[in-house]
């Protein structure tokens, strides 16, 4: 392999990187050291481009692109942090606090909570939009976990982790529009689905939607890094 | 089949049509079959028998004013029948030689004068399930053409030079997807047709799968040849049972003549069509969710690039088009790309189909050349809006359109003027309103129908819209301030901007349109808490209503 084929080089804010072609924006923007808020990405799983939290300009362009998808093309100029895109990564924040219940006081993901952090990292600090409060089902049924939909951010990072890591495919997304819900099986309770008991679609999830019932009332810190080590691991195999 | 069995069976069907003085075409649309009309047909064709009259009664497809049916066309006098009875058999068939009967002749000569039927030419006067009355009418000879006389290439050029683009609401020049797909690499390569029309009062692509299917199936043979594809699907909502099985009897119609299968009209093309029906989502009509759909997926749609045509169905090279964009490829290789390129306007050629609804005396199927002034379309071809009411809006490009006022109506009719007043070409629904619509309640519902038909994965469009209609329906009820309706602005903007297909992207165009044009009837209802056209239950909230509350 000819370095000369594969390298493209681009400009994030105003830094010159260079990238491998098969990179996407946000794999370089993260080796760079340059940050841009995700939720659905996770290293190690496929990706959906759902949030739109790590959307970015590109100069020339009206449209904005999601980076995580986005792939690197050669004399591309990023920008990944604006007036506009700050107010659209507020506003999609806002959405998400409005959608469901996240009173992040009374959470057991409180402190340890990808949404949290990231509504920090945008300086949200207020929501403008009503919150719709709407009343859904705490799973309790499964021995060790439990699913809060109240807490659901629908980022399907369970859907994708079972099926593609564990390859139980148990979760899945159920319903369409603001009634989506993620399922195990055929929406039959979590603690009599087909799931393994792998427990990795807990250490996925952002929020405290899925937790480990043990970890009720102490911190419940979760450990989604374990993916792109297992990934390379098997691919060692 | 080569040309001459063609001619073959051209010559058969117009002998047989010889054999009769008149031909009378009762629709078999779905809108008609459900006033009856067949009913009426069988009625009509006992008449025939018992008076002797040298008729031939035809199950035919969409006449066009389908809110005056059941309709009935007599050739050759070319008479139109409307609202018409099992008990008005009698009197038709006695007429017949003699004056046409007046109480149920439709006099429409504004109606058609202006129209110019390209993909409906067939529509209403062929039997839809007779392949044979296809090929009389030309069909056919445009497949045996590109397959005998031109390369693939060849035709995409031919596609390319014509100006068409594509019907299915984004207006891509079809002859660049079609080059796209014929260079992508990568085997199979499919061809789909998008038959899923979900926007809410369109009814274009049905009349032509339910009048005319051949027409759509000769474009996607055509389509195949030319991108070298060798299956096809065609993605029709379950909620059109007739244009399916109408379809599918063609399917089996055009296998049995050898224009699907192997070895197509004798040459070494070979391709076939299977049929996939959709569940009822709005949003399978996007074309990435409808092939998640095909593959037995959710239809939800994903990002793009890829695009299909480099990487679609199950990963391969993937063209997609609308119903009508196929219908238009068979007249464009018979008449010449020249014929169809002197239709429409620069960047818009050849005809549209819309499917003209709401308050509007003529209600039903129009096609007209692009180009013609909205006002044409709307006061001579659809007679004007009835009861004495006042034209407001027209609406267009369904639920990612736009309402367009009176000021605007000398527009001509194009991808790029459309997108320019604020609304949208669609798919080619066009909803008129008069005095008594609120647009507010107008863009509420579309917004409503965006919620509701969301497929849930991104969240701007999942949330934003439940938050758009929400704040909405507060302005409606005469409950809502200023500052939400600058938040509503505001989301509109995101929504608009950070969406993931087309859905959320275009989910605020209805309420940004309304707001341009009809900005005053938001304010009423905020300021004064009234709906102008009474049509919001605002009203009960007026200061004076709350007050009689407090003394009684
Ligand atoms: C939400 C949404 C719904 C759509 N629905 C339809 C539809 O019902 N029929 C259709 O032909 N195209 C529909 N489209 C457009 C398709 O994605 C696609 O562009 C089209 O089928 C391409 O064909 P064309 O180039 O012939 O227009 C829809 C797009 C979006 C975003
Ligand atoms: S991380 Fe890119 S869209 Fe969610």
């Amino acid at each position: 392999m000819s370095a000369s084929v594969d390298v493209k080089t681009l400009v994030i804010d105003g830094v010159d990187v260079s990238a491998r072609q098969d990179q996407t924006v946000l794999d370089v923007a993260r080796e760079n050291n340059i940050f841009i808020p995700t939720l659905c990405h996770l290293e190690g799983l496929s990706e959906v481009g759902a949030c739109r939290l790590c959307l970015v300009e590109i100069k020339g362009s009206p449209k904005l692109f999601p980076a995580c998808v986005l792939k690197v093309e050669e004399g591309m100029e990023v920008i990944t942090h604006s007036e506009r895109l700050l107010h659209y990564r507020q506003t999609i924040l806002e959405l998400l606090f409005a959608e469901r219940n996240h009173v992040c006081a009374v959470c057991v993901a409180n402190g340890n909570c990808e949404l949290q952090t990231i509504a920090q990292s945008q300086r949200l600090t207020h929501v403008r939009l009503p919150y719709r409060n709407p009343k859904l089902p705490v799973d309790l049924s499964h021995e060790r976990f439990a699913a809060d939909h109240n807490r659901c951010i629908l980022c399907t990072r369970c859907v994708r982790v079972c099926a593609e890591i564990e390859g139980a495919h148990v979760w899945d997304v159920m319903g369409r529009g603001i009634d989506s819900m993620v399922i195990t099986d055929l929406n039959d309770p979590w603690g009599s689905s087909s799931c393994t008991r792998c427990g990795k679609c807990v250490q996925v999830c952002p929020t405290g939607a899925l937790f480990d019932k043990s970890k009720v009332g102490v911190s419940h810190p979760k450990s989604p890094e374990f993916l792109p080590y297992l990934n390379l691991m098997r691919e060692e195999q | 089949m080569n040309s001459e069995e063609l001619q073959q069976i051209a010559e058969a069907v117009r002998l047989e049509h010889e054999k009769y003085d008149y031909e009378i075409n009762v629709c078999m649309g779905a809108g008609c079959l459900a006033q009856h009309s067949d009913k009426f047909k069988d009625a009509l064709a006992k008449e025939v028998e018992s008076s002797g009259k040298r008729c031939h009664v035809r199950s035919a497809g969409c006449l066009g004013l389908c809110a005056a049916g059941p309709l009935a066309l007599v050739d050759p006098i070319e008479v139109r029948y409307g609202h018409l009875r099992e008990s008005d058999a009698k009197e038709v068939i006695a007429s017949l030689g003699g004056k046409p009967v007046e109480r149920l002749e439709m006099h429409l000569e504004n109606y058609f004068q202006g129209q110019q039927h390209v993909v409906l030419e067939n529509c209403g006067r062929i039997d839809p399930e007779k392949i044979e009355e296809y090929i009389s009418r030309g069909g056919y000879e445009a497949l045996l053409k590109a397959l005998t006389e031109m390369d693939p290439q060849g035709v995409i050029d031919q596609i390319a030079k014509s100006g068409l683009r594509g019907r299915g609401g984004g207006g891509y020049p079809t002859g660049l997807k079609w080059g796209t797909v014929a260079k992508a690499v990568g085997s199979p390569k499919y061809v789909i047709c998008n038959g899923d029309e979900g926007d809410p009062g369109a009814f274009m692509d049905r009349s032509v799968l339910e009048g005319d299917p051949q027409r759509v199936i000769e474009g996607m043979v055509i389509a195949a040849y030319a991108v070298g594809a060798t299956k096809g699907y065609i993605y029709v909502r379950a909620e059109y049972p007739l244009a399916v099985s109408r379809f599918s009897a063609s399917l089996r119609e055009a296998r049995r003549h050898g224009f699907l299968g192997a070895n197509i009209c004798g040459t070494p093309l070979l391709f076939d069509i299977e049929i996939r029906l959709g569940a009822g989502a709005f949003v399978c009509g996007e074309e990435t969710a409808l092939i998640a759909s095909i593959e037995g997926k959710r239809g939800t749609p994903r990002t793009r690039p890829p695009y299909p045509a480099v990487s679609g169905l199950w990963n391969c090279p993937t063209l997609i088009n609308n119903v009508e964009t196929f219908a238009n490829v068979a007249p464009i290789l018979r008449n010449g790309a020249e014929w169809f390129a002197g239709m429409g306007t620069a960047h818009s050629k050849g005809t549209k189909v819309f499917a003209l609804t709401g308050k509007i005396t003529n209600t039903g199927l129009v096609e007209i050349p692009m180009g013609m002034p909205l006002r044409e379309i709307i006061f001579s071809i659809g007679g004007g809006v009835p009861d004495g009411h006042k034209f407001k809006a027209v609406q267009t490009g369904g639920p990612s359109g736009g309402c367009l006022p009176e000021e605007h109506l000398d527009l001509n009719i194009s991808y790029d003027a459309l997108i320019g007043a604020g609304s949208m070409m669609g798919s080619g629904g066009m909803i008129v309103m008069d005095d008594t619509s609120c647009m507010v309640n107008v863009a509420r519902f579309f917004v409503e129908f965006c919620m509701t038909e969301s497929c849930g994965k991104c969240i701007p469009c999942r949330a934003g819209t439940a938050q758009m209609f929400g704040l909405l329906s507060k302005i409606c009820n005469g409950e809502a301030s200023h500052q939400d309706l600058d938040l509503l602005i505001d989301l509109c903007d995101v929504v608009k901007n950070t969406s993931l297909c087309g859905l959320g992207q275009t989910a605020p165009n209805p309420v940004l349109s309304t707001l341009r044009y009809f900005r005053d009837e938001y304010l009423e209802h905020i300021d004064h808490h009234r709906c102008p056209a009474g049509v919001c239950a605002c009203n009960a909230r007026t200061p004076k209503a709350e007050l009689a509350e407090v003394t009684v």
